[in-house]
């Protein structure tokens, strides 16, 4: 039977009205599937500027941008010194600390735990950084993961200092 | 089965059945025949189903008066709870029952695991269960999130990070999850559509769970097949109605206590503080019915990895049918399966133990032993035990044993022996 099968116009129409069917469908689904991604209104919060000139050293203030905690820190010397210390070797995600801030003094990062997300405790945990009560990450003072279960050292969003006194995150 | 030639009586029932079969079907259900010897493990199939519909009821009551937005929806909860008649007995009755819910298809799920009620020819019912169960975890938390408290809050952020553990495309979900950069506003308003239709969905699965279970029949303590009907089984009405009944009745004194004398011992008080994405709550439990498998994720020191031995956990049982190779079914007949089984309870009870302690110290070193062993008692024991182990004699019928003297006392006869007789 099979060596006698050809492919006959009936063949054809099946497969060419499956794909239609398919293609057709797939369009239609689109629509559904995307209107679950962010909005526009949510993505006009994108930007966020903070006022830092009333931060002092060793002070933290953490704002709000795109719904997340950021942390930003005003570090002292001895917490740069510790953090700039640090072997690569003993990092599990190895960052230099001068890539981490552009500006050693000031460290401006996602207060959000990459294990899974919960919002970290600062000058907490065994390296004097952050410390995730959730699931038991610790931080260095570079942000940095040293213990626990996270996989990757807190996220640095993008910003930029708009003038001395005020970042700009996003 | 009798009930395809069945004829109602009335003219009007006669014109009506034979449009719509409604009669027959009712027929089925009430002449269904069961085994007479079912225990009270199996009174939960009949609880399950009222607690499905009591989780419906309360829900819709509860839908038309909270109020599914971010600056509003914790302020709706308190005001069912202070201001709607009645709305504390309806939403305690709701949470609780969520609760009572699980507690049931826990007993449920373990019955079977006791009498090999997964097994040929009934692997479907089995295969439909696990996926209401994983309905009703996904129904579960998405309904806890609803209150919009602390624990709502950051529950919902711990969950959804799940999904980014996907290597590549795991930050594209939880960003398609969340509809924004972090659990907000659009993700508490499709919770809410989710958690409202999710019910409905468990409704049409649980009515194929009870047509897959029509097909062969009920699974019984002993796990023989048996003649359908035959003097092994009794008429699904009155006597498993009446059983069934009385069996929820006592379930009801329990649902009753919690809902009126500890209704949030179950809960956590941090709760009742609203959402604050600044502030993570120092210690994040789930509710206690998924803690068994809180402790399996964090027994792992990788994500990735952790999520998969999660997940593992839940949809390993839908492929036990096929590990589990003993062709008998009731532990009554597998001396060492039994002894492995009450291994299994404790060791799911220890995991939800540590479920909910610090993921620290011994408390990990017992998560981890805890882990190791769930897996291998479906992947390695149960695959051996099925070739290894000696089974006693299974009795020829449900009668055999009774008329035959007490199962204890002395074997019944083997179906060698039966046939020399």
């Amino acid at each position: 039977m099979s060596d006698q099968k050809k492919v006959n116009r009936r063949d054809f129409i099946y497969t060419a009205s499956t794909v239609v069917g398919v293609v057709g469908v797939g369009a239609a689904a689109w629509p559904l599937i995307d209107q679950m991604n962010p909005d526009a209104s949510v993505k006009a919060l994108a930007t966020t500027e903070v006022d830092v000139s009333l931060v002092k050293p060793g002070q933290s203030i953490t704002v709000l941008w795109r719904g997340k905690p950021v942390f930003i820190k005003r570090r002292t010397d001895n917490e740069i010194a510790e953090a700039k210390a640090v072997s690569l070797t003993e990092l599990k995600h190895p960052e230099k600390d001068e890539d981490r801030a552009s500006n050693p003094e000031w460290l401006v990062m996602l207060g959000v735990c990459t294990h899974l997300g919960c919002v970290p405790l600062a000058d907490k945990g065994d390296y004097k950084g952050w410390f995730c009560p959730c699931h038991g990450s610790h931080y260095d003072t570079s942000g940095r993961i040293r213990k626990g279960p996270a996989p990757t050292n807190l996220e640095i969003p993008k910003y930029e200092f708009v003038n001395s006194n005020t970042i700009k995150i996003g | 089965m009798s009930e395809h030639n069945y004829q109602p009586k009335s003219k009007f029932g006669k014109w009506f059945n034979d449009r719509l079969p409604l009669l027959t079907l009712a027929n089925h259900l009430t002449d269904y025949p069961t085994p007479k010897n079912l225990n009270y493990w199996w009174t939960f199939g009949g609880i399950l189903t009222f607690c499905l519909i009591t989780q419906i009821i309360t829900g819709l009551v509860l839908a038309m008066h909270y109020i599914a937005h971010a600056d509003l929806a914790f302020s709706s909860v308190e005001h069912i709870m202070r201001d709607v008649n009645y709305g504390w007995l309806i939403r305690y009755i709701h949470a609780n029952g969520a609760s009572m819910f699980f507690l049931a298809v826990y007993i449920h799920i373990f019955r079977s695991l006791f009498y090999g009620s997964y097994k040929a020819p009934r692997e479907i019912i089995w295969i439909l269960g696990i996926m209401i169960y994983l309905l009703m975890m996904a129904a579960a938390f998405m309904g806890y999130v609803l209150p919009w408290g602390q624990m709502s809050f950051w529950g919902a952020t711990v969950i959804t990070n799940l999904f980014s553990a996907i290597p590549l495309v795991g930050e594209s979900i939880t960003t398609w999850l969340w509809g924004g950069y972090s659990v907000d506003n659009p993700t508490l308003t499709r919770f809410f559509t989710l958690h409202y239709l999710i019910p409905f969905l468990i409704l049409g699965l649980v009515v194929l769970h009870i047509w897959a279970l029509h097909v062969p029949g009920n699974n019984n303590p002993i796990g023989i097949d048996i003649k359908k009907p035959s003097k092994d089984t009794v008429s699904f009405h009155p006597y498993i109605v009446v059983k069934d009944l009385f069996a929820l009745l006592l379930f009801l004194i329990l649902f009753a206590f919690f809902v009126f004398y500890s209704p949030n011992v179950l809960g956590h008080a941090d709760n009742y503080i609203e959402a604050n994405p600044l502030v993570t709550p120092a210690h994040i439990v789930p509710e206690w019915y998924l803690l068994p498998f809180y402790a399996i994720l964090r027994s792992i020191p990788d994500k990735l990895m952790g999520v998969i031995a999660m997940l593992s956990a839940i949809l390993i049982l839908a492929a036990l049918p096929w590990l589990d190779t003993s062709k008998i079914r009731s532990a009554v007949f597998r001396p060492l399966y039994k002894q492995f089984y009450w291994i299994l309870v404790l060791d799911v009870l220890i995991l939800g133990y540590v479920g909910a302690m610090p993921a620290e110290g011994l408390y990990l070193l017992i998560a981890r032993i805890g882990t190791a062993y769930y897996f291998a008692h479906f992947l390695i024991i149960l695959p051996i035990l099925g070739k290894v182990e000696k089974t006693l004699p299974l009795p020829m019928s449900i009668s055999e044993p009774i008329l035959g003297g007490s199962l204890n006392a002395e074997p019944a006869r083997s179906k060698e022996d039966f046939q020399k007789l």
